[in-house]
């Protein structure tokens, strides 16, 4: 019998390998964009898991519009890495200092 | 019994290839496995009776948005040495934090406060239909919401193509308003002529 906590703590380590992705590729921007796109799945798996064991669909709604923002963020992301890389020719992180922040 | 093997088989293969999509060297092979990584959660959200998501997880983000990532790994001409460096350097830092997280959410998740783990899945009849009860109360009470959703798709697409979208200089186009604003007198010249004498 699947329990609900197993499906918790499934998220909770795709969660946890997605920040350490995070923490240990932090000059691709590509890989970070990657681990986002982890962390969004991760979340939509609890909203599913929590939705199927109490019954309520309403919980799938939320994961229906995070998969949409998600994918806008994406697209925008990488058309943003698209014109990065065509100025500076470069996608590392530590490059992009030009506003000295 | 069924449920339970097919749930962590599916589950271990997410965890490898999430795994994986945050080690490996090269960014075409990591969203590979990201790919590999949807299509196992697709299986466990079938599996927890979300067949509509399931199937919109691997059209829209296997089918689109993973096309898209491969497409921009492969078009940007990366040089990878000075990205992986400080991967060994961080990767202690990186596996601490995780595991302290991982940690934390997993005394919370187990603890008997919330009763979690006596909760059992809704068993729903064989005709029953997640797509239309999905779209019964998408199209009612989250109405609103929902074409939200679809203005923001839109000005997706409208950012995505003005950030991209590139002029030539050499490139010669008519200038619309120009176009538009002509009048017969610029265009049209009357020519008065007198007719030919024929000789005879």
């Amino acid at each position: 019998m699947l329990m609900l906590t197993d499906v918790l703590v499934l998220a909770a380590i795709l969660f946890c390998i997605s920040v350490a992705g995070i923490f240990i590729n932090r000059k691709n921007v590509i890989i970070l964009l990657m681990c986002i796109e982890l962390m969004l799945l991760s979340v939509n798996m609890n909203f599913i898991a929590f939705s199927h064991f109490h019954g309520d669909i309403r919980g799938q709604v939320f994961v229906f519009f995070i998969l949409t923002v998600a994918a806008a963020e994406s697209a925008i992301g990488l058309a943003i890495l698209v014109v990065l890389f065509r100025k500076r020719k470069t996608i590392n992180v530590a490059d992009l200092d030009t506003l000295k922040g | 019994m069924i449920e339970q093997i097919i749930f962590y088989f599916f589950a271990a293969i997410l965890i490898i290839s999430a795994s994986m999509v945050i080690t490996v060297r090269n960014p075409v092979h990591a969203a590979l496995f990201l790919v590999l990584s949807f299509f196992s959660s697709a299986a466990i959200w079938l599996l927890l009776e979300a067949e509509f998501l399931a199937i919109t997880l691997v059209l829209v983000y296997v089918g689109a948005v993973m096309v898209l990532f491969l497409f921009v790994v492969m078009m940007l001409d990366i040089n990878l040495a000075p990205l992986r460096e400080g991967f060994t350097r961080y990767l202690p830092v990186g596996i601490l934090v995780a595991v302290l997280m991982l940690l934390f959410m997993a005394l919370i998740v187990s603890s008997d406060s919330f009763n979690l783990n006596q909760a059992e899945g809704i068993k729903h009849a064989a005709d029953y239909s997640n797509t239309a009860e999905l779209g019964l109360i998408l199209y009612t009470e989250y109405l609103y919401p929902f074409e939200i959703a679809g203005a923001i798709l839109l000005v997706a697409i409208i950012a995505a193509i003005a950030l991209t979208m590139r002029k030539s200089k050499t490139l010669k186009t008519p200038k619309p308003e120009q176009q538009v604003a002509v009048k017969r007198e610029d265009r049209v010249r009357l020519v008065k002529m007198e007719s030919e004498k024929r000789d005879t």
